[in-house]
């Protein structure tokens, strides 16, 4: 008997049939739910036969264009759970007042704003934020592809597998009740002995492998395969956007990986680092967390000032005002960024010299910021603004933006941040910047490129809905927070005594229905424009009247992206060419080579994850026979000597000769 | 029928808008919030300076360069002007300079570590006044206040009499906590270990409400406190009513009240162990263990040597808080520094010298 | 910027929309590994800030006088060095392209690299034997983190250099094993300055102060 459960100890971990949530009747739907159309959606695909295809077009692709779709793909699926956490925390918050604890007892409510919080920083803003720089950057510069094809791949695996952990964690065991940067002592193995912080672990660490070495990837694209004459200052602002960031990334992530090391080694091997028996210092978990939480915050943002740019010059049929400035302007922000991160806890007791350094240098970050308002703002004077969806969601961003912007820098007033520090005034100050610039953004870019990456457009009348829906459910979800903060009300609370804040909730819940609607609305549209793709197809490839390099191709582009590289003499290349009289280049082509898709940034991917879920629970042989696959099959990959080919000039010339024929028909 | 509905609707937004006025950090009752309150107020109308006109400009052009207005002037391709990006760039440096300059005096004056200068905007602090101490601590999920110059303590109950400077010392037992009553000022950290400080005055006698504004675990929504702001006359019969009700607070006592719970009612305890708070903020309410002001002379000193490597010991239960039925506690207790020459209490058990901590 | 890309831009075609030749940017190889590099020099940083705050917390326990050897740690100091050197002359042994003594000295730089490790988990066993493990203080936890990091990475190292010996041994002096020679050039140096570091900070100021 005794060695039996050994045994079973031995080969579960600490997996046990407790950790399966059957007392929980919510998960216990959700799961079915999940089951039935994860069961529906795999049954599909095997009925129409096209796992193969998916394997061998998608999964495996190394092609930078399928890549960044998938991350948005990641993301969207993403967003319907983070936004599903979001809407669970609005109910309970809207019921539990007085004698009513709502629905949700505290142990799954500090689980859902948890998980709500990381999944949409890491599992929704980062993929769709990197997916869009993939899809559009190398197009941008005029290249085949990234600098590393395959690793492309890989990270973009890790970054799954890192999502499928969280989910996971919804239906075996359960996720970490820290709130989103998990601080200890209350992530200690003293406050947290259960799995849920080892889930937050390794999901983070494992999707942060991916993010770093997707960010040196694009580094070095940037810096290497630009198109002949694009020199710095012409880059496209996107381009220029998307470096900054990815210097970010490759600057910031290894503090994130180096503390959250940290603290696995306090749980796992029982070292002193956070807790304070031993000399540790759980104060230095908040600075290294937020010296890359800070960063990350401009990570996410950045590209998405990238969009604006694009989008505002774009549509309003004229240069963009001041590129030089905005140039700088983002490159201030930059180096700014690492400088500001105590912002943060100015309610730790450091000093007042440290705190209002700290404030001043965050307020300072908002002169760059205001510039770029300011060029955004002119870019509109004297041109003709065409107020299509992507136009649309840049106005939102404009409005709301502002707001958000305004309440930081009070948030960055120490003395004024003691009053409202932790308190709902801040949630919609994040939120307010988070969904007005980085989701509006990621909106906004998703209806300008859709039909670049597909090749169609997005049905117009579903996308106006969705945005109106967004704004205004963003307003009512929001403006009442910073109303409850003022009244001195707190965040991560489950329920409430004063029943004269209800109705503020109230009005929050509503707002989070309308954006439930923008979020079918979006769905509706994707819908919606697939049914009517034929109507909304572009053969034109410059469906805009862009102005950079991306929309000097077809739409979709080929695997190539473009047959003959561009020679770039001026910024904005593409306009440039236009009003130079280009001719497409119909005759003369070459061989191209290109790289050959894999399947191993899969299956390393999937090692990793087997590697996390086993030191999760503890599962030791597995965790050793996982990782040791893992470097084994890395180390098989180096052998791997045939990792290109070239696509013959026939076939080249054979796909633009389709698009010649297309262009003529015009 | 129309006007009406609109008529009812503003009329509800307006009682709205009179409720948020009731915001206490907008209309506060001490005079550190007060002042904090003026900061939010003044940095906010400095900044709506340029945020008003940017979301007007924003407004007017994208209704006057509007595709279907076409007696607006467009010029493609003018996309630079000195002037305009010196405006643009020196608007926002100017508020961000005053700004700055208001934050940095605001920071030093309101530093809570600061000893209060004033009473309110036209009374200085009178001399000799004698300022209240308070020793405060978060506890897994309620809060222990100790009177150290009148021996007692309160738990979820804090007073303090009207216009008399109080002295906040701050800790924690477990996890990190934030001392707030939105009422009198600003919050501040509570963590274990580590002494943070907090000057504030109440103004006007009330009941106001406190609690912990940082995240703690399960019990964390029922973390509140009540603070009574007295007349000295009713403060200093609340002080005889705990003096007179009896009980008090021994180190066992204040290891049982440390034990997780939620929604602890009011408690008073007439008296306090003697350095109660120095041995939570030295983690060593425990008989048996190491003080860390202790461990920090020794370490200061190149620690204890090879000898000092066994002097762990283990506490034979620990109080993970948030454990949900059929989660397994940690396997082993926590282990800690011994303090030297210490007799085995009831409370610990000494660890087999070979175990190391953790698990 | 590729040389292609600014002889392009010195001399731009009058019209040029684009090149009628096959573009070939400048391989990044190297570029992405320092960079790489770069980042994973942070972290060490966050490392050794952990051991600058926390290297003075013994907990009363044992301080870096009462364990740490100096001589032991020289000897293994020279291991690393003597591994750079050796790897040094595996360089330009395949500069020569020959085979065989390039795989000499890259087995001769794997053997210091082998004592190096060895002489760290020696080191390691013995202070865990003697009760001075990771967990005995925060001084023992951000020492045995940012020794073992390093220990780490000279591990990983080996596992590459072992690989790369492999594929040498197998495919020859491809230009792709060459970029990762040149890769593991400069890895196993960086891994020799931080280690400098680690025997200044660390071992010497610890000993000695
Ligand atoms: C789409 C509508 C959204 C709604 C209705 C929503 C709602 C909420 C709510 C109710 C909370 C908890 C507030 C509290 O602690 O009392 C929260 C927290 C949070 N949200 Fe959202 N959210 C939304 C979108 C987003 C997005 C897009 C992001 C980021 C990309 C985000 C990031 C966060 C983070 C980081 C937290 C903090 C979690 C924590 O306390 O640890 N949210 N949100
Ligand atoms: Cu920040
Ligand atoms: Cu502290």
């Amino acid at each position: 008997m005794r060695d039996n459960s050994e045994l079973i100890h031995f080969i579960f971990g600490r997996l046990t049939w407790d950790a399966i949530p059957f007392h929980v009747p919510i998960l216990v739907y959700t799961f079915i739910v999940v089951a039935i159309l994860g069961i529906a959606l795999l049954g599909t695909i095997t009925w129409m036969g096209k796992w193969g295809y998916l394997w061998r077009e998608w999964f495996t692709s190394v092609d930078h264009k399928k890549i960044g779709i998938m991350y948005m793909v990641l993301g969207i699926i993403m967003m319907l759970r983070g936004f599903s956490d979001a809407v669970m925390m609005r109910l309970q918050q809207a019921m539990a007042f007085g004698g009513s604890t709502g629905y949700l007892p505290p142990e799954h409510y500090d689980q859902i704003f948890t998980a709500h919080g990381v999944i949409m920083i890491f599992f929704v803003a980062m993929p769709m934020v990197v997916g869009l720089m993939n899809v559009v950057m190398p197009l941008q510069i005029g290249a085949r592809d990234v600098a590393f094809p395959f690793l492309n791949n890989f990270s973009f695996w890790m970054t799954v597998a890192g999502a499928v952990l969280v989910m996971l964690s919804l239906f075996v065991g359960e996720f970490a009740r820290t709130g989103w940067l998990a601080y200890p002592p209350l992530s200690g193995i003293a406050y947290s002995p259960d799995a849920g912080v080892d889930y937050y672990i390794w999901s983070l660490q494992i999707a942060g492998v991916g993010t770093l070495l997707s960010g040196v990837n694009m580094v070095v694209t940037i810096i290497k395969m630009r198109a002949p004459g694009m020199t710095l200052m012409k880059m496209p602002i996107f381009t220029w956007t998307a470096l900054c960031t990815n210097v970010l990334i490759v600057a910031a992530f290894p503090v994130l990986t180096a503390v959250l090391v940290l603290l696995s080694l306090d749980r796992y091997v029982g070292t002193a680092f956070f807790t304070n028996d031993f000399g540790g210092n759980p104060m230095m978990y908040v600075n290294l967390i937020w010296i890359w939480g800070h960063p990350e915050v401009y990570i996410l943002i950045l590209p998405l000032f990238g969009v604006f740019s694009e989008v505002v010059s774009t549509f309003c049929g004229k240069k963009l005002f001041g590129y030089a400035s905005m140039v700088y302007a983002t490159v201030v922000i930059t180096i700014l960024s690492y400088l500001v991160w105590l912002h943060h806890f100015f309610t730790m007791g450091s000093g007042a010299s440290v705190n209002s350094f700290f404030g001043i240098t965050t307020m300072i970050i908002s002169i760059p910021t205001g510039a770029k308002m300011f060029n955004w703002l002119f870019t509109m004077y004297r041109g003709r603004i065409n107020f299509d969806v992507p136009m649309l969601w840049t106005m939102g961003f404009m409005f709301t933006f502002v707001i958000g912007g305004m309440t930081g820098v009070l948030l960055a007033v120490p003395p004024a941040d003691f009053e409202l520090h932790n308190s709902l005034f801040l949630v919609a100050h994040f939120h307010n910047v988070i969904i007005g610039g980085v989701l509006f953004g990621l909106f906004a870019g998703i209806n300008y490129w859709f039909p670049k990456a597909i090749g169609f457009r997005l049905d117009a009348f579903w996308g106006k809905v969705s945005f109106w829906f967004w704004l205004s459910g963003f307003w009512f979800a929001f403006m009442p927070l910073y109303i409850l903060g003022l009244m001195g009300v707190t965040r991560r609370l489950s329920h409430f005594d004063d029943p004269s804040l209800q109705i503020w909730f109230q009005i929050a819940a509503f707002g989070a229905g309308l954006i439930f609607l923008g979020i079918l609305a979006f769905l509706m549209q994707i819908y919606v424009s697939i049914r009517n793709r034929a109507s909304l197809r572009d053969h034109t490839g410059d469906i805009w009247g862009g102005r950079t390099l991306e929309w000097s191709t077809s739409s979709p582009p080929p695997d190539y992206n473009f047959a003959f590289t561009p020679l770039v003499h001026e910024l904005d290349a593409w306009a440039d060419m236009k009003q130079r009289g280009y001719q497409r280049p119909v005759q003369g082509f070459l061989p191209i080579h290109m790289p050959k898709n894999t399947g191993a940034g899969v299956i390393l991917a999937f090692l990793a994850m087997a590697c996390g879920f086993a030191m999760i629970w503890h599962i030791w042989w597995m965790a050793g026979a996982s990782f040791v696959g893992l470097i084994g099959s890395a180390i098989v990959h180096t052998f791997n000597y045939h990792r290109d080919f070239h696509i013959p000039a026939e076939e080249v010339a054979r796909i633009e000769d389709t698009r010649s024929r297309l262009l003529a028909q015009l | 029928m129309l006007p009406r509905v609109l008529r009812r609707l503003s009329m509800s937004l307006l009682a709205l808008l009179m409720s948020g006025c009731s915001a206490v950090v907008l209309h506060p009752s001490g005079d550190v919030a007060l002042q904090q309150r003026n900061l939010i107020i003044a940095s906010t109308v400095l900044m709506l300076l340029i945020i008003v006109p940017v979301m007007v400009l924003t407004g007017w052009f994208a209704w006057h360069y509007r595709q279907s207005n076409t007696k607006a002037h467009y010029d493609p391709d003018w996309h630079h002007s000195t002037g305009l990006e010196l405006v643009i760039w020196s608007a926002p440096l100017l508020i961000i300079i005053a700004l700055g300059a208001m934050t940095w005096i605001a920071t030093h004056t309101l530093d809570p570590y600061r000893p209060l200068g004033r009473l309110a905007a036209t009374r200085p602090v009178p001399e000799g006044t004698k300022p209240l101490k308070v020793q405060v601590v978060a506890l897994d999920w309620k809060w222990l206040f100790v009177y150290p110059d009148y021996g007692f303590a309160t738990v979820n109950e804090l007073a303090a009499p009207v216009d008399v400077p109080i002295e906040f010392q701050i800790t924690a037992s477990s996890v990190m906590n934030s001392f707030f009553i939105p009422a009198l000022a600003g919050q501040i950290y509570a963590m274990p270990a580590m002494e943070t400080q907090l000057h504030a005055v109440i103004n006007q006698p009330g009941n106001y409400e406190g609690f912990s504004a940082n995240y703690s675990g399960a019990g964390f929504s029922d973390m509140h406190f009540r603070f009574l702001g007295k007349s000295q006359a009713d403060f200093d019969a609340w002080v005889q009513s705990v003096k007179s009700g009896g009980g008090a607070l021994t180190r066992e006592g204040y290891l049982a009240l440390a034990r997780p719970s939620e929604r602890e009612p009011v408690k008073h305890y007439a008296e306090v162990a003697p350095g109660l708070y120095d041995l939570i903020l030295n983690l060593c309410v425990q008989p048996g263990k190491m003080c860390l002001r202790d461990m920090m002379k020794i370490d200061a000193k190149g620690g204890l040597g090879m000898a000092g490597v066994h002097n762990v010991g283990r506490l034979a239960y620990d109080r993970p808080p948030a454990l949900n039925a059929g989660q397994s506690e940690p396997p082993t207790g926590l282990a800690y520094v011994l303090a030297l020459c210490a007799t085995p209490g009831p409370l610990w058990s000494p660890a087999p010298p070979a175990a190391a901590a953790g698990n | 910027m590729s040389t292609h890309a600014t002889d392009a831009m010195n001399a731009p075609p009058a019209q040029g929309f684009y090149l009628t030749e096959e573009h070939h940017p400048e391989n990044g190889t190297m570029l992405g590994f320092w960079i790489y590099l770069m980042s994973d020099c942070l972290l060490f940083a966050v490392l050794f800030a952990m051991y600058g705050v926390l290297g003075g917390n013994y907990a009363a326990g044992p301080g870096p006088k009462d364990l740490f050897e100096l001589p032991t740690v020289l000897l293994n100091t020279s291991m690393l060095l003597l591994s750079s050197i050796t790897y040094g002359f595996a360089m330009l042994e395949m500069a020569r392209q020959r085979k065989g003594a390039t795989l000499l000295w890259l087995a001769i730089t794997g053997c210091f690299g082998v004592a190096f490790v060895s002489l760290e988990l020696t080191e390691f066993a013995h202070f865990i034997h003697d009760g001075a493990g990771p967990q005995r203080s925060a001084f023992l936890s951000s020492f045995f983190a940012v020794v073992g990091c390093h220990g780490v990475h000279v591990t990983a190292g080996l596992l590459w250099l072992g690989t790369m010996m492999a594929q040498i041994q197998v495919k020859g002096f491809r230009p792709t094993i060459q970029r990762r020679m040149l890769c593991f050039n400069l890895f196993w140096h960086t891994l020799d300055i931080i280690w400098v570091a680690l025997f200044t900070v660390v071992y010497m100021l610890g000993a000695g102060a």
